[in-house]
């Protein structure tokens, strides 16, 4: 039994309450069903990359919050492991951390919008690019400086 | 066949009739902490990693000029809590998704809730006791405001 999928819907509204579970409608549209807000396309996508994003920022801070407790330890003990963070590998993946986190941020306050704006669900595609090109000019602005501070020391 | 399909969204255990629905503040918490943390954690990348040589000019020196101010002692703590409970509540999103044993879901539950709070303890204590000038640390080890000895 599949879902029910409204025809107009390419990706802009939910599967009504008293439509899901009846019988689909018909369709003499396209073979493959468009997608919902949760399903296919951008709003997916999107939350596959939250979710993603959201658990690999959970790891990092349990042992980003463990590495800096050293500081209460001994000046020679943070030095020591606050070290390993300045070496070219770790440098890249400082990289990908905070690409992470400015997704998860930007498409966090998405979530946000489509929540609580009214005409956040309307436009919830448009926020997904929003999201993206934010994304892309955050990450151009830190990674160049990251890498120069990187790889000149 | 027919095969009923559940409403989307329908819970597994309806919301109480009576007393605090926990599952409504909890959606709520991920959202106005979301908005904060961003302020918190733009905030705490750009100090750390964008001004000055950012990541190869961290040392115990220069936490220790942060932690001394209070700003940043508050700042720190805030991050700390409001980081860990929304990422915890949102791990326990996860494991009601995913898991599908009943036991291994209230011990991977009970780990993330035993975890959050030990770190959050920890990193509370941290901030709060951490002395940037520990007697008998090599002076160019620490912060230059400490007194030479
Ligand atoms: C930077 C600011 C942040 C914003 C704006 C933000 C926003 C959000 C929002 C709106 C949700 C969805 C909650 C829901 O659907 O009920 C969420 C989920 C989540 N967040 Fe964040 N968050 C931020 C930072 C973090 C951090 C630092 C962590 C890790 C410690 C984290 C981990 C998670 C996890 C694991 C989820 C659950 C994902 C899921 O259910 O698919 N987030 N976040």
């Amino acid at each position: 039994m599949t879902a029910t999928v409204s025809r107009k819907s390419q990706g802009g509204s939910f599967v009504s309450l008293k439509t899901a579970g009846t019988p689909p409608i018909t369709q003499s549209g396209p073979k493959r069903p468009a997608g919902t807000l949760y399903r296919g396309r951008e709003g997916m996508w999107s939350w596959v990359l939250h979710r993603i994003t959201g658990v690999a920022i959970f790891f990092f801070l349990l042992v980003h919050i463990l590495d800096t407790a050293l500081i209460r330890v001994s000046p020679e003990a943070y030095n020591a492991v606050i070290g390993t963070y300045q070496t070219p590998i770790m440098g890249l993946g400082e990289v990908a951390l905070v690409g992470a986190i400015a997704y998860h941020a930007y498409n966090g306050l998405r979530i946000v919008l489509i929540d609580f704006w009214s005409k956040g669900s309307k436009y919830q595609k448009v926020m997904f690019y929003v999201v993206i090109g934010l994304w892309v000019i955050t990450m151009l602005g830190f990674v160049p400086r990251h890498l120069i501070n990187v790889f000149s020391h | 066949m027919t095969t009923t399909i559940d409403a989307p969204r329908t819970p597994i255990r309806p919301a109480p009739k009576k007393g605090v629905n926990w599952e409504k503040w909890g959606w709520i918490y991920m959202r106005a902490s979301g908005v904060v943390l961003v302020v918190l954690i733009f905030g705490h990348l750009f100090v750390n990693l964008m001004v000055g040589d950012g990541v190869s000019a961290i040392d115990f020196a220069f936490v220790g000029g942060k932690l001394s101010s209070p700003f940043w002692q508050w700042w720190d703590v805030a991050m700390l809590w409001l980081a860990l409970i929304h990422g915890s509540n949102g791990m326990r999103t996860l494991v009601n998704d995913y898991s599908r044993n009943q036991t291994v879901g209230k011990i991977l539950k009970g780990a993330i809730f035993v975890s959050a709070v030990v770190l959050i303890v920890l990193g509370t204590l941290v901030v709060f006791t951490f002395d940037p000038c520990p007697a008998g640390a090599p002076a160019d080890l620490v912060a230059s405001f400490c007194p030479t000895s």
